[in-house]
């Protein structure tokens, strides 16, 4: 498939919307280069899903305004904009063949039966659904079923793609095959795709740019690396794997370097944003290793609950002050050991 | 655990295997249930019908056992009745069912006054045929509020809405519509709304969501609830005689079958008027589900 209507950037300005008192997404702003695979994440009530509909035009907006190309967009009525949708439940019409629903945007648009029949055709094959084009949805599984989801909102080779939780419906192998396939897609065709999802792994697998949100307002943007090495406050912190947040005291700070304390507790790292007194160390569970010798940045602890994951372990330790610590380690510990954890610097990060 | 089982566990596992014995050959005991309402249908419905059936080639003045049969589609009188109750029953039903559509349509969604709305809607259900004709024949009759509008408005004379073929039409439209309507809202609401949306981003306009999409998942629904609001309409009696003009242009199957009957106490012959009548009835119903299978009827939720 070529020559997509590609545009240079999608603009959203303050986009809010309000279901009665409730505000669901809170004045979002966000810019979109034509070609990004962009994924909107969070967990649910966060109004990624809102986001959506309002860029496909299911959602009128209550406030802001959506620019393609600085022509404003978002008076219009889905069926005008031409941004091709795929549905978490797939929304397949039911009474038609793979064939029909594949095809029934181009029949919309009243293209010329033998152009209709050939952009079908290439659709079927890219997502591998030659043998089954003459069934009936019901007739599927649910990852054929996401095939022909896809071809259908791509056939119509839209300036934007939106998917809302593809494959939160699929087993987890089929998941990650799919994944995969929606990023072959993407690499292949160049559509611009905003992906909504509630799971970081595949927002960071798939997407060039993500969007952490919570309770409808933006949190961070940026590379999934930027997210996930270097994430802005405890939140998306704890979105993107942060599971330990030790509550402590700060002691001294001197630039980045900050160093804190709670009772038995004493660690050097870096701060992310403007502290008082009170913040939080927040600590990957695989960034801790298991040492024996004592020393700076080593936190003693007993385990308490041992989970068997091939490689590694993920390990329920507790510190002698009570808190609870999550550890992921390939040393072969057991319920009642006394360990010595040590993490470095750079990988504990201070937040307020 | 024990290799002796007490008595009650012997017993259990009994019944258990008897359970599972049963099973294997199809048999589910807890449908035994149904076997007194089988009884009751067999009694109150099968058993009538075939008496009335044996009864109705039975003539009164014996002779050709389908006599009756014959004398009904020589004597116009009663021959016209099939026409005359097609005439009001078809329209009835074709009119609830179409004007069930727009308004189930807007009231699928959530808005304030739904529920208030759809009482509103629902009530001449339970007003009975009695009420309704009586309201009928104060509203629309001679000096009703309608005609005293109507002559206001200048008209020469009053309009003749009831005591004829309107009236009866007026009268099963009212007592007719709820039950269509509900019907169509609960197909309607079966629905998965997302198929109209995803329908809408791939660039199809209202009236083609409505044609491409909505009708075709809701038709089949829509055969059914014209079959139940025709049979409805087709077993027209009190209105026909309470708003109609029952030995004229309103005389339906089912008067002619009571007045034959019970008046001239010919109940061979009434017999067979009734059994004209569920013929004609079993004719419309079969055209519309032959129909219906022609059309898709699989699920509607849009999940697979």
């Amino acid at each position: 498939m070529s020559g997509q209507q590609r545009f240079a950037e999608l603009h959203l300005d303050r986009v809010q919307r309000a279901f009665g008192d409730t505000v669901a997404l809170k004045g979002m702003d966000l810019t979109i280069k034509g070609g990004e695979f962009v994924a909107l994440l969070g967990p649910s009530g966060c109004g990624k899903s809102t986001a959506l509909n309002c860029l496909a035009g299911l959602l009128p907006l209550t406030g802001g305004r959506i620019t393609l190309d600085g022509k404003r967009i978002d008076d219009l009525p889905p069926e005008k904009r031409g941004f091709g949708m795929v549905f978490q439940n797939y929304a397949l019409f039911p009474h038609m063949s793979v064939r029909r629903n594949i095809g029934f945007g181009l029949s919309m648009r009243r293209t010329p039966k033998a152009e209709l029949n050939r952009r079908v055709d290439e659709a079927v094959r890219l997502v591998q659904l030659e043998e089954h084009q003459h069934k009936f949805p019901a007739q599927l599984s649910g990852g054929q079923q996401q095939r022909v989801a896809i071809a259908r909102a791509i056939v119509l080779e839209p300036p934007l793609v939106l998917m809302d939780e593809p494959l939160s419906n699929l087993d987890a192998a089929l998941r990650l095959e799919m994944r995969t396939e929606i990023r072959r897609l993407h690499q292949s065709l160049g559509l611009t795709t905003v992906y909504v999802t509630h799971d970081q792994e595949e927002a960071l697998a798939l997407a060039d740019r993500l969007v952490v949100l919570r309770l409808g307002e933006v949190q961070q943007v940026g590379s999934p690396e930027e997210v996930y090495a270097h994430p802005v406050n405890r939140y998306v912190a704890g979105f993107m794997g942060y599971r330990n947040m030790i509550p402590v005291t700060v002691t001294s700070q001197d630039g980045e370097r900050t160093t804190v304390r709670a009772d038995g507790v004493e660690l050097v790292g870096v701060k992310r944003e403007e502290l008082t007194e009170k913040a939080v160390a927040a600590v990957r569970p695989e960034d801790f290793a298991v040492v024996t010798e004592t020393g700076a940045n080593t936190l003693e602890a007993t385990v308490e609950i041992v989970e068997y994951h091939g490689r590694e372990q993920a390990v329920q330790a507790r510190l002698r002050n009570g808190g609870q610590l999550h550890v992921r380690t390939s040393s072969r510990l057991a319920s009642g050991d006394t360990i010595r954890l040590k993490v470095p610097v750079e990988r504990v990060l201070v937040f307020s | 655990m024990t290799a002796v089982l007490s008595p009650r566990d012997r017993r259990s596992l009994q019944r258990a295997s008897l359970k599972h014995r049963l099973a294997e050959k199809g048999v589910d005991r807890v449908l035994w249930l149904l076997v007194p309402g089988a009884v009751f249908v067999a009694l109150l419905f099968v058993y009538p019908f075939l008496y009335g059936l044996q009864l109705s080639f039975q003539p009164k003045g014996g002779g050709n056992p389908f006599q009756n049969y014959v004398t009904f589609f020589s004597d116009p009188y009663l021959a016209d009745t099939v026409w005359i109750t097609l005439r009001l029953g078809l329209p009835a039903a074709l009119f609830n069912v179409l004007a069930s559509i727009p308004i189930a349509f807007r009231m699928r969604g959530r808005f304030r006054g739904k529920r208030a709305l759809t009482t509103l809607l629902v009530i001449p259900i339970t007003l009975g045929t009695v009420l309704t004709a009586e309201g009928l024949l104060a509203f629309f009759g001679p000096t009703g509020w309608f005609n005293r509008i109507w002559m206001a408005l200048g008209a020469d004379e009053p309009a003749r809405l009831t005591h004829n073929y309107w009236g009866v039409l007026f009268s099963l439209i009212i007592t007719g519509f709820p039950f269509a309507f509900l019907l169509t809202l609960s197909y309607l609401s079966g629905i998965d709304p997302t198929l109209e949306q995803a329908a809408a981003t791939l660039g199809a306009s209202k009236r083609q969501r409505f044609r491409t999409i909505t009708m075709p998942l809701l038709a089949p629904g829509l055969a059914v609830t014209f079959c139940l609001s025709f049979v409805l309409a087709f077993s027209v009696f009190p209105s026909a005689v309470m708003v109609g003009n029952p030995a004229g242009e309103t005389h339906v199957m089912s008067i002619a079958a009571y007045e034959t009957a019970l008046r001239d106490n010919d109940f061979a012959m009434g017999s067979a008027i009734a059994m004209l009548m569920a013929l004609v009835m079993l004719i419309v119903i079969g055209v519309v589900l032959i129909w219906r299978t022609t059309l898709y009827r699989g699920a509607t939720g849009g999940k697979g």
